[in-house]
């Protein structure tokens, strides 16, 4: 069972993660990572992430090709927010079912380094009443590496 | 026409989301569109166009070597800044 999707609204990763459960019978593990907006800085006020229609999607259709190349799955739950959002939402939501634990939680954390990384995703945030383009980071690309 | 598309920053540098140019020939190339950005857009878009890490797209495909760009009409061209990630 293969989910991929873009949301433009806000979504509740639990009631996803139910019905994918459910519809992958059999399973020997679900691994299941959810990552919200961070509330460290106070002053952030909001993130933003903008995609491009003719890459983004089509291009997290090909990761998921990838990870069940790459892994041993039953299923595979890719849902990803767009959109301005508030700390505490819900931004990505990545499932993997699979026969044994390892290629569950293995295909999890390789879908979640190439979103961080190599999806097509631009991000800003909005501290003091003004928006900030966020910058790619080094440690993302270190550990996009670690697949290769 | 040939319509050029800003994503993420690129959006703020052109200060819109998107542009729409006529070429007389029906075509522009990579030192046409850069020459374009820079009169009918700004000069800074045309400089971030050039920057190395800006990788473009045609119609919802990423080109390997964007000096090589051939648009034509009706073609959709992105001009795309690295990824953020999500």
């Amino acid at each position: 069972m293969r989910d991929i999707r873009l949301l433009d609204a806000m979504f509740t990763p639990g009631t996803l993660i139910g019905s994918f459960t459910q519809a992958n019978p059999g399973l020997g593990g679900v691994c299941t990572f959810v990552g919200e907006v961070r509330s460290d800085h106070d002053d952030v006020k909001a993130l933003e992430l903008t995609h491009y229609e003719p890459l983004t999607l089509p291009g997290m259709h090909s990761l998921a090709d990838s990870a069940f190349a790459r892994f041993d799955l039953m299923g595979l739950l890719m849902v990803h927010r767009v959109g301005v959002m508030r700390p505490g939402e819900p931004i990505v939501c990545v499932s993997a079912a699979a026969r044994h634990r390892r290629d569950a939680i293995d295909a999890v954390d390789f879908c979640m380094d190439h979103l961080k990384s190599a999806a097509w995703f631009w991000k800003r945030e909005k501290r003091a009443g003004e928006w900030h383009w966020i910058e790619p980071r080094a440690q993302d690309h270190a550990d996009i590496s670690r697949w290769k | 026409m040939i319509r050029v598309v800003y994503l993420g920053k690129l959006a703020d540098v052109a200060q819109r989301s998107e542009s729409q140019f006529a070429s007389s020939s029906g075509e522009l190339d990579w030192p046409d569109l850069i020459e374009v950005l820079r009169n009918h857009v700004n000069p800074q878009i045309s400089q971030a166009a050039k920057e190395e890490r800006t990788l473009v797209a045609v119609n919802g495909t990423v080109i390997s070597d964007k000096s090589a760009l051939i648009a034509r009409d009706g073609d959709e061209v992105a001009l795309l800044p690295p990824v953020s990630g999500g």
